[in-house]
């Protein structure tokens, strides 16, 4: 059972890595705008929208 | 004189030859319009950042200071087809997102604490009953303590802070209890593992705080999103005037950048964001904003313009005073400060509560204590009966209660078009027997609309629409919406004070003053039978046409008022306005109780009156001269059209042109209020059921864990049923 002396603050080890990266996402402003976030997933990095994403949104005024 | 515009003042300098500016985008909605706006964005030569928030409707601009112009960002954004306005984060708002943004922190901490402490409990519980050596256990609870200690003190610092502020200052919330019941059990739990005891309780109060946080962090955050809103809202509405800076050179200037002295110009058609004096021009001004009085001011050199007022009719050149010398917002304000000190002192519901809560709480507690020790304890044991007690009343779903209520409710009028001002509004406008109601701009429309159009034919409410285009005059401006017009007709010339006219297909086409286009006759009818309309004549060739136009009811005014009557409210009308005016809206809403001509102190005189009554009232208007009344009810609610200072003095503000959200913010503060009264009985409830069983010392740290999520849990499931609330159409 000696083992648990090594894996448990392993474990704690990497949780703690879990949490800085969540501070540091936190940080950088990641949760800044979450709305966008989830919009621009689906955009296109290319410099060539999709076609149709760019026709609906020449159309609003 | 061609105007330039001058947003420097909402340019920040970030050193290192950087210029940043944030501005408020109308109509982003989807990843087109993202990608679309940086891109158009970015395109401009040395513009190093452009990126749209969509949470917001925002976008930050950061450019190499030197040869660029803000004003050239808008106009981009003008031919990409967005309307953007410079925006100033207001101080509030800047402190709201920080703090949003610090009990994530204090969330992700204390989530991650839990979970890691949780991870370490899980085995010493169910080594305590098989075969788990008392090293192990003391090395697991050593673990959890370097965990949770040091999370604890973090992520409790809202509820420490907040509790040490109630404390110093002789009051009693509920972070009071929660924090003495966080820092005794951490506190216990060390001396126990010291004592290498089979019992610590770090799981408890870690939990507690994480649960608690995840009520706050959506409650602020929701809190957040309506400011940014109400901010951007406000950033539309754009105050600007346009301000001399040389003989014959003007410049538009946000409001906030004109000092007393400066000069401005207020053309026909603009509303004054500035108190000043008229130095040149004559104009009638429509001051409805400010006084609720409807008819035109004539005004002339000498006379005194409020922020506020629309010219009508002709330009005026204006010295800037001080906002203080404008004796009639002087007295505004004089009123208003202290009407807002007479309504801090309501108590919310969470603080009475906690107020009985903490007292039972902590003398049961000692109680439990002398009992085991005159029933022959040890005094060790039964301080730890004594802990567990207060841990297992630790008011975690006391804590979640009403927060978690709020942000469901307050999630739901957002999408009923209410934002709420005030953290405490939903639990005042529930107790509402009685709504006074402003009349301009309130139960009207705040914008003229033409009441006749119906009576004139199609094309020529089309042609009128079009050649009004070519008009300032704030009539005209209202015959052009109503007809939906676009463009204008060519080769039109103005008259000023009169009109304009210009030559169609060879006939005359005149639009203006009933004299301008010869109709005096057909004005006088429409006049004999509306005497509040305004007229604006039309004429082509030989025909004539007359428009009349006024502020008319908001379109659901009128089922409102019944469905308000329906649910016991008892409704009248106080507005600045005219007799006759207000008579006739009164009757038509079939409001039985109506006061016109009422001046602002007198306002406040009937709130008064109406309070020693024992009536709640809740007051419903927009003009400046309603603020003070505003703050002097028990709950107020604008338009989002009102004056800025109304608005920032009402609890709830409203969008849009239909009254409903009133109705809405009455029937999702009822629901609220009794969720969160509901929620109140669960939690103590939990309470009655697991504080015996405390008392007679047989919780455990998983029993504890067990009953505080499982409360918790419970308390914010019942709260989710706030999102719905069912709403008759009107």
């Amino acid at each position: 059972m000696e083992v648990i002396v090594f894996l448990v603050p392993l474990a704690l080890l990497l949780g703690l890595f879990g949490l800085l990266g969540f501070l540091w996402s936190l940080k950088n402003g990641q949760y800044d705008d979450l709305d966008g976030a989830a919009w621009r997933a689906i955009s296109d990095d290319d410099g060539t929208p999709a076609r149709p994403v760019e026709l609906r949104s020449e159309s609003r005024p | 004189m061609q105007a330039t515009r001058d947003f420097s003042h909402y340019v920040k300098h970030l050193g290192s030859g950087l210029a940043h500016i944030d501005l408020a985008v109308e109509g982003v909605s989807c990843a087109g319009c993202i990608s679309k706006i940086e891109r158009g964005l970015s395109a401009i030569p040395d513009v190093t950042l452009a990126r749209v928030n969509l949470t917001d409707r925002r976008v930050a601009l950061e450019w190499k200071e030197g040869a660029l112009d803000p004003a050239r960002f808008i106009d981009r954004l003008a031919e990409l087809g967005y309307k953007a306005y410079p925006f100033e984060a207001v101080t509030a708002e800047a402190v709201e997102a920080e703090n949003s943004r610090f009990l994530l922190r204090c969330l992700g901490v204390a989530a991650f604490a839990t979970m890691n402490v949780m991870m370490l409990s899980i085995p010493v519980w169910s080594g305590n009953v098989s075969d788990m050596l008392p090293e192990q256990r003391d090395f697991f609870h050593w673990i959890s303590a370097l965990i949770a200690l040091p999370a604890a003190a973090y992520a409790g610092q809202p509820f420490f802070r907040s509790a040490f502020n109630a404390l110093r200052t002789g009051n009693v919330n509920m972070d009071v209890p929660i924090s003495i019941g966080v820092i005794l059990a951490l506190a216990t739990s060390i001396v126990e593992t010291i004592g290498h005891a089979e019992h610590a309780y770090f799981d408890a109060p870690i939990m507690l705080l994480t649960f608690l946080l995840v009520g706050r962090y959506l409650d602020q955050n929701m809190r957040r999103r309506t400011r940014a809103v109400a901010g951007n809202l406000a950033a539309l509405k754009a105050e600007t005037a346009t301000k001399f800076v040389g003989p014959d050179e003007i410049s538009v200037v946000p409001a906030a950048a004109v000092m007393a002295g400066d000069i401005v110009l207020l053309r026909p058609g603009e509303r004054s964001a500035i108190d000043g004096i008229v130095i040149e021009g004559r104009s009638e001004i429509d001051q409805s904003l400010i006084t609720g009085e409807t008819l035109h001011a004539a005004v002339e050199p000498g006379s005194e313009v409020y922020a506020g007022s629309l010219n009508v009719s002709g330009s005026l050149r204006i010295r800037v005073s001080a906002a203080s010398e404008g004796t009639l917002l002087a007295e505004i304000q004089r009123l208003l400060d202290h009407a807002v000190q007479v309504r801090s002192r309501y108590v919310q519901l969470a603080d009475r509560a906690s107020r009985l809560y903490a007292p039972v709480v902590h003398a049961t507690a000692f109680l439990t204590m002398t009992g085991w020790l005159i029933a022959g304890a040890s005094f060790h044991d039964s301080i730890i009966t004594a802990i567990t007690v207060l841990i297992i009343t630790c008011p975690c779903a006391l804590g979640l209660a009403i927060p978690t209520v709020q942000t469901v409710a307050s999630g739901a009028m957002f999408r009923a078009g209410v934002l709420l001002n005030s953290g405490d509004a939903i639990e005042r406008v529930v107790a509402v027997d009685r709504i006074i109601f402003d009349k301009t701009g309130t139960l009207t429309l705040p914008e003229f609309d033409v009441v006749n159009s119906a009576a004139v034919p199609a094309d020529v409410v089309e042609l009128a629409g079009r050649l009004a285009l070519a008009s300032h005059h704030p009539v005209a401006a209202a015959l052009a919406r109503a007809a939906g017009a676009k463009s204008p007709l060519p080769g039109i010339t103005e008259q000023p004070g009169q009109g304009v006219r210009g030559i169609l297909k060879g006939e005359e086409v005149r639009l203006g003053s009933p004299t301008f286009c010869k109709a005096d006759g057909l004005a006088n009818e429409i006049l004999s039978r509306d005497p509040e309309a305004s007229v604006v004549a039309f004429a082509r060739g030989e025909k004539r046409y007359v428009f009349a136009v006024c502020q008319s009811m908001r379109p659901d005014a009128r089922a409102v008022i019944a469905a308000l009557q329906k649910r016991g409210v008892a409704v009248e009308i106080i507005s600045g306005d005219r007799e006759p005016a207000v008579r006739a809206a009164a009757e038509m809403l079939q409001i039985p109780e109506w006061r016109a001509g009422v001046t602002p102190a007198d306002k406040i005189a009937r709130i008064e009156e109406l309070k020693r009554q024992g009536f709640k009232v809740m007051m419903v208007g927009d003009g400046l001269n309603d603020a003070p009344s505003l703050a002097a009810a028990h709950v107020s609610m604008s338009p989002i059209s009102a004056a800025h200072l109304s608005q920032a003095t009402a609890d709830l503000v409203f969008l849009g042109n239909r009254l409903a959200p009133v109705i809405a913010s009455l029937d999702h503060s009822r629901k609220a209020l009794h969720l969160m009264r509901q929620n109140l009985y669960l939690a103590l409830g939990y309470n009655f059921l697991a504080v015996p069983i405390a008392i007679l010392g047989f919780v455990t740290p998983p029993i504890a864990a067990a009953a505080m999520s499982g409360s918790s849990i419970l308390v914010m499931l019942n709260a989710l049923r706030g999102r719905h609330v069912p709403q008759e159409t009107l």
